[in-house]
């Protein structure tokens, strides 16, 4: 019998309808609820658990007291076995962080959490890439790719996932700093990735039975961006999952949430910050690889703000190379690839269209909005 | 099978015969002839029959075909005849893209077993085959005039290979012109995928274009992809999605301003057969997959005809051989300066050429251009009904008509229930009816479908295809597990989806099953 363990932030959402752009610490939250914000998550996490009651004889829930999940896994008619304790009313980020850890000491096969970046956050400090986890979007903040589309969606992906049906892939944990973010800046940062179930209705089988695997499709973006690198000019490989996959081809170390610099097929600067990316920059010719970021398309101003507007004005419109599989670009249901570097000049000049590669000799000419 | 008159629900139940591989079947020494011992004078005459082939190219030991007898044999066939959901069985709206109209069974019966056809060899001198050669002739001035290109080969036995042909056409051309810099070809995201994988093969860049809001390829994307490395567009019209691209002459031109060729993919032209033509629209080559528009059956993926047509500056290019006539004789005509060689053996599938040749004769010009209208005309009525379905949506231009064809999308139903287009798609063959085809990948209209009910279907077959994707849509409401579960009433409940999907794991022929099964 496969275990299912079910989390709720309780607290996750609250800031949104209030206008106040997230609910990451205490004293927001108890702005929020003085300006009348009532929880969400709940409800969302009824949603998505409503639809596994459908298979409730064939799985064990493992959940949190009360607000945290036994609630709503019993208002779906869940019989869930409950652990742990929480200040009720009153949890914070550490009681998801110390719920996620319990429910993989209790070896649960998917974690399903309702919430937002910040709980995705949470989740991710606790189990890394341990345990397979997936989000119920609950949240102010959606930017992560752990995140099924719709709670409905989430119930659906973790039936099949339990049942067998689905593989896990590395989704994305982002988190925008909600402080600056308040103040008018955005800074979102990639902190890593979390094994999430991979739905693949993009992707599914083609008339004569062949599926062209993402796996595949990866091979083969990185085939042609290696095999069109060219001698003394410096490789700027952003952060992703898909550029990740251009440095394991030539057998070098990557820094998955960094800039890393790929010279002649030589790594020569790991992790590189602006400053440094931009000495590197100052005498020789580059080009930089960007894949997309996050649910929501961002090539730049997420996750890789290394790539400041100096470098890549620096570069060249014409010298950045976007990676991305057909998958994902479908995925993103025809909106715009996103810049965002600061400089609205610069978002400007880079928006229009660019011929993405999206496997060996394949490319995909797609729409880039600022 | 009866069918409910007022539901229009039939009681379906298939033959389960768990039919094994004939070549399963085999009992040592069984027979299906047995051939008598020839008479003597005979024997002294010609030896022991195979002495005189040369003895390298004799088999040393029997092969390995299964001992069945004819009755056995019989009964396997009409076993399997039983576990098929066809086109001759069924109602085949299903297979979008595909073109499924009847193909009448007297063209079967003239392309096998008239003498001229039956008994006829290729190696033969093209004086004896003069019947034949006239019919690939007059079919090839009939797709002149239905495409208004100029030139014609027959040779592609199917649609890829037929975008291969044209790619290397357009490969040819260039490079007589000395210019070798033009290494991409454009295509769009909802025409047929061989659109790139034929190219790609021939070895070309493949640069895609997505749709816009409104269905249609991006013409500002293609503007900004075309250059001097472009060597042609490969494009369909209309696309999967149905929608007719009115401004498609557009594209050629931005195409031809920049030194590129314009390939136009009417594999499916069904909608549009006496209507608009290719020559019109600009474009320099074309196909036509007789085993859809032209009724030829498909053949299971072999066997039949992608036939591929060129304007004049082009045809120098062509496959050889072409066939020729003086005014008085018909002839193979092997000049090859140019050519880009052979794509297939002799005249490719001689007996699609003459099926197709019978059905355009048989409707004439003005029969033709009322097969188009009717196929438009049905698929726009059984839109409209679909659309009253709850669940059912059309993604792109759902206000628009559409020619012959349409991508549904069941993602409300989805959303709403949890059972996708794969659950409807098996529901419906508990109905009778064969699953439909979803979308090439990806998908780009969610939880999509495509069908394309031809001009073969009445209204009648259109009303009880209708039915019962009402009739699943509220089962997906009222009971989504039973969906989920189907189909109930089929010979094999289900087929796990990885295995299908696993290259080491399909086996098209007997012989690479033992391989792989041995692995």
């Amino acid at each position: 019998m496969k275990k299912l363990g079910f989390l709720v932030n309780p607290v996750a959402g609250l800031g949104g309808r209030v206008g106040l752009k997230g609910s990451d610490g205490t004293e927001i939250i108890r702005k929020a609820r003085e300006l009348g914000a009532v929880p969400q998550s709940s409800c969302r996490a009824v949603q998505a658990l409503g639809v596994l009651s459908r298979i409730k004889d064939r799985i064990a829930v493992t959940t949190y007291p009360a607000e945290m999940g036994e609630d709503a896994a019993r208002e779906c008619g869940l019989l869930p076995d409950v652990i742990g304790a929480i200040p009720k009313g009153a949890t914070t980020a550490e009681d998801t962080v110390r719920a996620a850890r319990e429910m993989e000491d209790h070896g649960v096969d998917l974690i399903l959490f309702a919430g937002g970046d910040g709980t995705a956050r949470d989740i991710y400090k606790a189990i890394g890439r341990r345990v397979p986890a997936l989000g119920i979007p609950a949240g102010v903040k959606i930017h992560s790719g752990v995140y099924a589309v719709t709670p409905r969606h989430a119930g659906e992906v973790a039936v099949r996932f339990l049942e067998g049906k689905l593989t896990v892939h590395d989704a994305e944990v982002m988190d925008i700093d909600e402080d600056a973010f308040r103040r008018g800046t955005v800074t979102a940062r990639l902190l890593g990735y979390l094994q999430t179930p991979e739905d693949r209705c993009f992707v599914q089988r083609a008339k004569a039975g062949s599926v062209r695997l993402e796996k595949e499709a990866l091979q083969g973006i990185t085939a042609d961006v290696v095999g069109n690198m060219k001698p003394g000019w410096l490789y700027l490989v952003g952060p992703g999952t898909t550029t990740r996959g251009i440095l394991s081809e030539l057998g070098l170390r990557n820094t998955l949430l960094g800039v890393d610099v790929v010279l002649d097929k030589r790594l020569i600067a790991s992790d590189a910050n602006e400053s440094e990316l931009a000495r590197l920059i100052a005498d020789r010719q580059a080009m930089v690889v960007l894949s997309v970021i996050g649910g929501q398309g961002y090539l730049l101003g997420r996750g890789n703000q290394q790539l400041s507007p100096a470098v890549i004005r620096k570069v060249g419109k014409e010298q950045v190379i976007v990676v991305a599989s057909k998958e994902k670009l479908v995925s993103l249901a025809g909106r715009p690839l996103l810049v965002d570097t600061g400089d609205e000049e610069l978002d400007r000049m880079l928006s229009g269209y660019v011929k993405v590669t999206t496997g060996f000799q394949e490319y995909c000419m797609y729409k880039v909005g600022a | 099978m009866g069918r409910d008159p007022a539901t229009l629900l039939r009681k379906f139940h298939q033959a389960r015969w768990d039919e094994p591989v004939i070549l399963e079947m085999g009992v040592p020494g069984e027979r299906g002839i047995l051939v008598r011992k020839v008479e003597k004078g005979v024997q002294a005459e010609v030896g022991n029959g195979v002495s005189s082939i040369p003895a390298d190219l004799r088999r040393s030991a029997p092969t390995r075909l299964p001992e069945v007898n004819q009755v056995r044999v019989l009964r396997h066939f009409m076993h399997l005849s039983q576990e098929t959901m066809g086109t001759d069985v069924t109602i085949d709206i299903s297979q979008g893209t595909c073109t499924m109209k009847y193909s009448p069974k007297v063209q079967e019966h003239i392309a096998t077993r008239h003498p001229g056809m039956a008994e006829v060899h290729p190696l033969q001198p093209d004086i004896s085959l003069q019947g034949l050669l006239e019919i690939i002739y007059k079919l090839e001035g009939f797709l002149r005039e239905i495409s208004g290109l100029d030139r014609f080969t027959f040779q592609p036995g199917g649609g890829a290979q037929g975008v291969y042909t044209g790619a290397s056409i357009v490969r040819a051309y260039h490079a007589a012109r000395g210019d070798v810099n033009r290494t991409e070809v454009i295509t769009t995201m909802f025409s047929h995928p061989c659109d790139s994988a034929a190219p790609a093969t021939a070895g070309y860049k493949i640069i895609t274009l997505m749709p816009d809001e409104l269905g249609y390829p991006d013409i500002n994307a293609l503007k900004a992809a075309l250059s001097e490395r472009t060597a042609a567009i490969f494009i369909t019209n209309p696309e999967d999605t149905g929608i007719y691209n009115p401004r498609i002459d557009e594209y050629v031109k931005a195409a031809h301003e920049i030194g590129a060729l314009c390939y136009y993919d009417q594999a499916n032209a069904n909608g549009m057969l006496g209507i608009t033509r290719a020559k019109e629209a600009g474009f320099d080559l074309c196909h036509f997959n007789l085993h859809k528009t032209f009724s030829v059956p498909h053949q299971c993926m072999g066997g039949s005809v992608g036939a591929v047509g060129c304007r004049d500056e082009l045809k120098k290019f062509l496959p050889v051989p072409r066939v020729g006539f003086d005014g008085k004789q018909y002839s193979l005509d092997y000049e090859a300066s140019g050519s880009i060689g052979k794509v297939r053996s002799f005249f490719g599938n001689p007996q699609s050429l003459v099926k197709a040749y019978a059905w355009i004769l048989h409707h004439g010009a003005a029969g033709l251009r009322e097969a188009a209208e009717c196929a438009v005309l049905n698929n726009n009525y059984l839109e409209k009904k679909l659309k009253e379905i709850r669940g059912v949506s059309v993604r792109y231009s759902a206000d628009k008509c559409k020619l012959e064809q349409i991508r549904y999308s069941w993602e409300k139903l989805y959303n709403d229930t949890g059972v996708g287009t794969e659950d409807v798609m098996r529901r419906m063959a508990d109905y009778g009816l064969q699953h439909y085809w979803m979308s090439h990948p990806p998908w780009i209209v969610p939880q999509p479908f495509t069908l394309e009910p031809c001009e073969s279907y009445s209204r009648d077959d259109l009303d009880e295809y209708v039915a019962v994707l009402r009739q699943i849509s509220k089962e997906a409401y009222e009971n989504p597990e039973l969906v989920k579960s189907a189909p109930h009433n089929q010979v094999v409940h289900k087929v796990p989806e990885p295995s299908i999907n696993q290259p080491e794991r399909i086996a098209v022929t007997w012989r690479q099953h033992l391989k792989k099964k041995a692995r």
